[in-house]
């Protein structure tokens, strides 16, 4: 039996797993939207923009999940400075959950200037405050923005996966796969949003299908490294011999990873079972450790 | 400044009372389950079943029967370990959790704000959150008691001193002497956590015991939860990188479809 069979469970659940979709859709929002705003074409702009839209508010509700699921929510700043010590920052390089604080922190705020940014380009800006920031952000600080941005976005993506894997818990410390995987779906998750609302912005049917084309690959690299995921697993892998283990075969695999592969012609169709997808592989692998006393006797473990 | 404290527990003369239990809960106030009404496990008279927030000591009942003759009712009090190395410190992104002068591991409850890294960090399942306070809380090992030259409460009321408390260099001489005794009268014994060059640095809270390791509940050889860290990182950058390159390859090879297709599609870059 593996040693973290001996621990118990942190309850992060409701909240947490909505934040793990949420942020990592936000974080591949704007890595797309910044590689497109880098190295693509005017008609690109409208995904660039939606992107940006995308995760502001993806890191704004990432940051009230978070917050609420504290058992002391007025709290929530102990993790960026010293409490007994104000204004000392409170940052441990070795702990994922304290750098992820600051990254959303930063994410938050290099999304929400981007988008700013976007919303001047476009003249929608109606308050003189943020029309200044918004008309700051434009040129090279724009890029400069937009390039720390996509960084962050990637690494938001990931960290959860990494947060999960630095812990005793059983699945998510027996694997060194998980945050290589929630980037993948972050990045898959991330485009099939772009594809689903891009196109009420004005996207070009070209920028379209560099998207699908993108999401296939991204589908693809989540399926290689869920397969490494579990062939980590080892002996282990009797914890999928429950509810968690159809869901990740049926939800992720089939319906979030197989079928929208299959859907090259349908490509918002596809984008919405892949988002389905990207949310039951959060909730499988999140719950399969959570509640696995509830079920591990069945399983044989 | 004050030597490392801890306790040693020598489960072979635990009796299963649990005065340490009950002295723990009386002089940390910590409030009843269920407000009081309690739920008894029905296959042990282990109702206390595990260490969480409003539970910082439980004694374990391990009953081992083969048959009605043959057959031993092991005891533990279990506690928080108090390791040297702790992992529920590491992780702690507000610095609630610190170590005292006496090498023990505290959560200040006026820090944390219950965010349950630690829960998942420790590697024995010793903390949990207490409803009350909404906070991580586990054994203090009487920080308050020590400070004003007391023995913390539960080592106080145990009756049979298989709790004992002192400094960790006595406590692992005494236990050492103890082992001897018990093989010399043909027992299984073994410490757990009483090596210094052992996993986690050693545990402050040590044990005897006459069984596995993991009879007791207790992982065969605990981690540091960033032992992890590297190969986790490395792999999620790696994952990055390799979408990073797909996304670039993609529209360069657009651009190229372009080029080829006769110019199509506006300048080489954005405005």
């Amino acid at each position: 039996m593996s040693d973290t069979f001996f621990t118990g469970a942190p309850h992060w659940t409701w909240f947490i797993i909505p934040y793990f979709f949420v942020g990592g859709l936000a974080g591949g929002a704007y890595f797309l939207a910044a590689a497109l705003d880098w190295f693509g074409r005017p008609e690109d702009r409208p995904v660039v923009r939606t992107g940006y839209d995308v995760a502001a508010v993806g890191a704004i509700l990432s940051g009230l999940l978070l917050t609420i699921d504290l058992g002391r929510p007025l709290r929530f700043w102990h993790m960026l400075f010293q409490s007994e010590n104000f204004p000392a920052i409170m940052f441990k390089g070795w702990s994922p959950i304290s750098f992820g604080a600051w990254a959303i922190l930063l994410f938050g705020l290099f999304s929400v200037l981007s988008a700013l940014g976007a919303r001047a380009e476009e003249g929608r800006l109606q308050m003189p405050a943020l029309r200044a920031v918004g008309g700051v952000v434009r040129g090279g600080v724009a890029k400069v923005v937009s390039g720390v941005g996509g960084l962050l976005g990637l690494f938001i993506a990931g960290y959860t996966g990494i947060l999960l894997s630095v812990t005793n818990r059983p699945v998510w410390a027996d694997s060194p796969w998980l945050g290589a995987l929630f980037v993948a779906s972050g990045a898959s998750t991330g485009a099939a949003a772009l594809i689903l609302l891009a196109p009420a912005r004005g996207a070009s049917e070209r920028t379209l299908a560099w998207l699908s084309s993108f999401d296939a690959r991204a589908l693809v690299v989540e399926l290689l490294v869920l397969a490494a995921f579990i062939a980590s697993l080892g002996s282990l892998n009797r914890v999928w011999v429950s509810f968690w283990g159809l869901l990740l075969l049926v939800g992720v695999v089939g319906f979030g990873i197989l079928a929208p592969l299959r859907m090259h012609a349908k490509p918002a169709q596809a984008a919405k079972l892949v988002l389905l997808g990207g949310f039951l592989l959060r909730l499988a692998t999140m719950l399969a450790s959570e509640g696995i006393d509830r079920y591990r006797v069945a399983a044989g473990l | 400044m004050p030597e490392p404290m801890g306790f040693f527990t020598d489960t072979t003369v635990c009796i299963g009372c649990k005065a340490c239990e009950v002295a723990c809960k009386e002089w940390n106030q910590l409030p009843a389950e269920n407000g009081g009404i309690g739920e008894l496990s029905g296959d042990s008279y282990d109702n206390t079943r595990k260490l969480d927030g409003i539970h910082w000591r439980h004694v374990r009942f391990i009953e081992q029967f083969k048959g009605p003759y043959d057959g031993r009712w092991l005891m533990m009090s279990d506690v928080c370990k108090h390791c040297v190395q702790a992992g529920c410190l590491e992780v702690c992104p507000t610095g609630a959790i610190i170590r005292t002068e006496f090498d023990t591991v505290v959560i200040q409850s006026d820090v944390c704000n219950g965010c349950r890294a630690c829960i998942a960090a420790c590697p024995f399942g010793v903390i949990d959150v207490n409803p009350v306070s909404g906070t991580a809380q586990k054994c203090t090992l009487c920080y308050d008691r020590l400070k004003v030259g007391l023995e913390p409460a539960c080592s106080k009321a145990c009756p049979t001193d298989s709790i004992q408390f002192g400094s960790i260099v006595e406590l692992r001489t005494r236990a050492h002497k103890r082992v001897d005794q018990l093989k010399a009268q043909g027992v299984k014994a073994e410490l757990y956590g009483a090596d210094p060059e052992g996993a986690l640095g050693g545990l402050n809270s040590f044990y005897l015991l006459v069984d596995e390791p993991e009879v007791y509940g207790l992982p065969r050889k605990p981690e540091l939860p960033s032992s992890r860290l590297a190969k986790s990182a490395t792999f999620s950058v790696a994952s990055a990188a390799v979408l990073g390159v797909l996304a670039l390859v993609g529209l360069r090879k657009r651009r190229m479809d372009e080029q080829s297709r006769g110019g199509g599609g506006g300048g080489s870059s954005n405005v």
